[in-house]
C-alpha cells in the first residue's frame, strides 16, 4: 500500500508569549490513497494541531521538526505558489461552519471561490458546479441557497455547504476537524453519512478528527489514538475496540457506556488529560495508567509494531488481551 | 431598501425639527439682545425700539416666533442678518462652498491616509506597525488648532510652500489655500481612523473564515482584499463616517485659524455679534449636514453587511 501522506516524528512547538510550548511530540501517521484514518483523543491532545501542520496552517512563530510528505513532496519545505497548490489539494472541513464561512459573502461566492480563482472556471460554470454539489449533499433548491448569505442557513446546512465546497475543488485528502461536533445528533448522523458516501465515491483519503471512538470506528479504516501530543496507538478500526494495544486506548473504549447493558457507574480514567508541554518524561500516560511500572516512567516509550498496528507502550505485547474491562482503574 | 431609505429620511426630518427647536430655544435664552448690538449699546428712542421689535418679531411670544421662523425656513428663507441687512440664505450660500471643500479635502486625507496606514499597520508586525502606532499617537495628541499653528509656521512661513491665510481665487489657488487647513483638521481624526482600521484588520486576520480561505490555497492579495478588507470595511465605515460628520462642526476652529471665509468661522463671528438669524441658519445647515452624513453611513452599513436587516425597524 503506497501512502499518500506520511508524517514522521513530527514535533511542533507554538510560541506562547515569550516561550515555546510543545504541542506535538514525535507524531507518526500514515494515510494511504483512498484510506480513512480516524484521529481520536481528549481535548488538547494535539489532534487539530496535527491537521493544521498537515495543511500548513500552524500559527506564526511555530517551530516544526520531523517530516510531512504528501504524495512524495516535502510539505514542510513548501512556500509560495507550491504551498498554495498543496493547500488546494488538502481540503479542510472545520468544526464550526458559521465561523469558518465569511458572513458577508453569498454562498455562491464562497463555494465557487477557489474554482474561479485557482482553476479559471467561469462564474456561471462555478455556480453550476456549486449547485450540483449542493444537490449531492442533499440540499434542496440549490439555486436559492446559492443566493443566500451564511446567516440565513442552519448549522447543519452550512456544514453540508462546507463539505460540498471542500469536495468541489477535487482535493486528494480531506481533513475533517470535528466536523460534526457542533451539530445536533440527528443532523450529525446525516452529515456524517453524506460525507462518508461522497468520500468513498471519489476514493478520497481522509483524516477524520473526532472525540468519538465509535464514530471513528464506523467511518474509518484505521484509527489513531493521541494522548498529550503523541500518537499512542494506530490500529485497524475494526479491531481497536475489541483488541486495544495501549492501556489508554483500552481505557477510552471502557469509558464509553455500552448501549446494550446498564452500568451503575461509568468507567472514567483517573486524573486529568495533560497537554504535551506539561507531560512527564517517560510514558506520558504513566501517571494515570493502572499498569505503569518504574520502567514506564524512566524510559521514553518506543513506537513499536505489534499485531498489524503500532503502539507506544513497552508492555503492550505482554498486556495484550487483558486490558479491557476496567482493569486499569 | 427603498423603505429603509424612506424611514431614514423621515427620521432626518424629525431630527431637524427637534434640532431647530433646540437651536432657536437656546438663542432665545442666551443673554444679550440683538437690538443692543444693532444700536451699538445706546438706548434708542421708544418708537425706534418698537419699530425694530416689530420688524424682527421680537415682541411676539416665543412659540409664535419659533413658528414664524420655522415656516420661513422650510421655504428656504432663513431670515435676515440684523447687523448686515442681508438674507441669511445668501450669506450662507457665499460661504458654504469653502466649508464643503474643506470638509471634502479633509475627508479624502482621512480616508486615504487613515485607512492606508491602518491597513499597513494591521497587516505587518514589528517595525512598520510600531511606526504607524507612534505616528498615530502623535497625531492624535495634536489638537487641530495646535497643528494649524505649527503648519502655518513651518510649511507656510519657514518653507514658504503654501499660503497660510485666506481663501484664494480660482480652482487651483483655492485648493492650495485649503491644503494646510485640511491637514490641520485631519490631524486628530486621521489617528482615530488609523487605529480603528488597524485593529479591524488585525481582528479580521485572526478570524476563522480567513483561515478557511487560507486553507483553500487562495493567493494572498486577493484573500486580503476579499476577506480581510471587505469585512473590516464594516467597522471602518462606522468610524470614518462619524469622524467625517464631526468635521463639519470642527471646521470652525481651522477656518478661524487660517482666515478662511467658511461657515464655521462665520458662525463664531455671528454668535459674538448676537446675529441670531445667522447663528440659527448656520446651525441648522450644520445639523442637516451631520444628520445626512449619518443617514448615508447607515445605508452604506446595510450595503456592506448583509446581516443588517433593512426591513426591520430602526431601534
Amino acid at each position: 500500500m503506497t501512502s499518500l501522506l506520511q508524517v514522521r516524528d513530527l514535533t511542533v512547538q507554538l510560541k506562547i508569549g515569550a516561550d515555546l510550548r510543545e504541542v506535538l511530540t514525535t507524531v507518526n501517521l500514515e494515510i494511504a490513497a483512498g484510506e480513512a484514518m480516524g484521529l481520536v483523543g481528549e481535548s488538547g491532545s494535539g489532534k487539530s494541531m496535527t491537521a493544521k501542520a498537515i495543511a500548513r496552517l500552524l500559527p506564526d512563530g511555530a517551530t516544526v521538526s520531523g517530516s510531512i510528505t504528501f504524495d512524495g513532496v516535502d510539505v514542510l519545505a513548501l512556500s509560495g505558489a507550491d504551498l498554495r497548490a498543496h493547500r488546494a489539494q488538502v481540503a479542510v472541513v472545520f468544526q464550526d461552519p458559521r465561523a469558518h464561512i465569511n458572513p458577508v459573502r453569498r454562498i455562491d461566492d464562497f463555494m465557487g471561490e477557489s474554482l474561479r480563482i485557482l482553476s479559471d472556471v467561469s462564474k456561471e460554470e462555478a455556480s453550476r458546479r456549486a449547485a450540483d454539489a449542493l444537490e449531492e449533499v442533499g440540499i434542496d433548491n440549490p439555486a436559492k441557497r446559492l443566493r443566500q448569505y451564511p446567516h440565513e442557513l442552519s448549522g447543519g446546512m452550512l456544514q453540508r455547504v462546507m463539505i460540498a465546497t471542500a469536495l468541489l475543488s477535487e482535493p486528494r485528502l480531506l481533513l475533517a476537524d470535528e466536523c460534526t461536533t457542533a451539530l445536533d445528533v440527528t443532523t450529525q448522523a446525516e452529515v456524517m453519512a453524506i460525507m462518508d458516501e461522497l468520500r468513498r465515491d471519489r476514493g478520497l483519503s481522509m483524516l477524520f478528527i473526532t472525540h468519538d471512538l465509535e464514530l471513528a470506528g464506523a467511518v474509518c479504516d484505521r484509527t489513531c489514538v493521541m494522548y498529550a501530543g503523541q500518537v499512542v496507538e494506530t490500529r485497524a478500526a475494526s479491531v481497536l475496540h475489541g483488541d486495544p494495544l495501549h492501556p489508554y486506548s483500552a481505557a477510552l473504549v471502557d469509558a464509553r457506556p455500552d448501549i446494550n447493558s446498564t452500568a451503575d457507574r461509568l468507567l472514567a480514567i483517573p486524573g486529568r488529560p495533560l497537554s504535551a508541554f506539561e507531560a512527564p518524561s517517560g510514558c506520558r500516560f504513566a501517571p494515570r495508567c493502572g499498569y505503569s511500572t518504574d520502567d514506564c516512567t524512566s524510559h521514553e516509550q518506543e513506537w513499536l509494531e505489534l499485531a498489524g498496528g503500532q503502539v507506544r507502550c513497552g508492555r503492550a505485547a505482554e498486556l495484550r488481551g487483558t486490558l479491557r474491562g476496567g482493569a486499569h482503574v | 431598501m427603498l423603505q429603509f431609505v424612506l424611514r431614514r429620511l423621515a427620521m432626518l426630518v424629525a431630527t431637524l425639527v427637534a434640532a431647530s427647536f433646540v437651536i432657536y430655544g437656546a438663542l432665545y435664552l442666551a443673554p444679550g439682545s440683538p437690538i443692543a448690538t444693532l444700536t451699538g449699546g445706546r438706548t434708542p428712542p421708544p418708537e425706534v425700539l418698537l419699530a425694530l421689535e416689530t420688524r424682527y418679531h421680537l415682541n411676539e411670544p416665543f412659540l409664535v416666533r419659533y413658528w414664524l421662523w420655522l415656516k420661513a425656513a422650510v421655504s428656504g428663507d432663513l431670515g435676515e442678518s440684523i447687523p448686515l441687512h442681508e438674507p441669511v440664505a445668501t450669506l450662507i450660500g457665499e460661504r458654504v462652498g469653502v466649508t464643503a471643500s474643506l470638509v471634502l479635502l479633509t475627508s479624502l486625507i482621512i480616508l486615504f491616509v487613515g485607512i492606508g496606514l491602518g491597513i499597513i499597520g494591521g497587516l505587518r508586525r514589528g517595525g512598520v506597525d510600531n511606526a504607524v502606532l507612534l505616528s498615530s499617537t502623535i497625531s492624535a495628541a495634536l489638537p487641530s488648532f495646535a497643528a494649524a499653528v505649527v503648519l502655518q509656521f513651518v510649511v507656510g512661513v519657514k518653507l514658504g510652500w503654501l499660503p497660510v491665510l485666506g481663501t484664494g481665487t480660482g480652482f487651483s489657488d483655492s485648493v492650495k489655500h485649503l491644503i494646510l487647513p485640511a491637514i490641520a483638521l485631519a490631524s486628530t481624526s486621521v489617528a482615530l481612523v488609523t487605529r480603528v482600521t488597524r485593529s479591524a484588520v488585525m481582528e479580521e486576520m485572526g478570524k476563522e473564515h480567513v483561515q478557511t480561505a487560507l486553507s483553500r490555497g487562495l493567493p494572498y492579495p486577493g484573500l486580503i482584499r476579499r476577506h480581510v478588507l471587505r469585512n473590516a470595511a464594516i467597522p471602518i465605515t462606522t468610524v470614518a463616517g462619524l469622524t467625517i460628520a464631526s468635521l463639519i462642526a470642527l471646521a470652525a476652529i481651522v477656518e478661524t485659524a487660517f482666515g478662511l471665509n467658511g461657515l464655521g468661522a462665520y458662525l463664531v463671528q455671528a454668535a459674538m455679534n448676537k446675529d441670531f438669524a445667522v447663528v440659527q441658519g448656520i446651525s441648522l445647515v450644520l445639523v442637516a449636514a451631520f444628520v445626512i452624513t449619518n443617514v448615508v453611513i447607515d445605508i452604506l452599513y446595510a450595503v456592506l453587511d448583509p446581516r443588517v436587516q433593512l426591513g426591520s425597524r430602526a431601534q
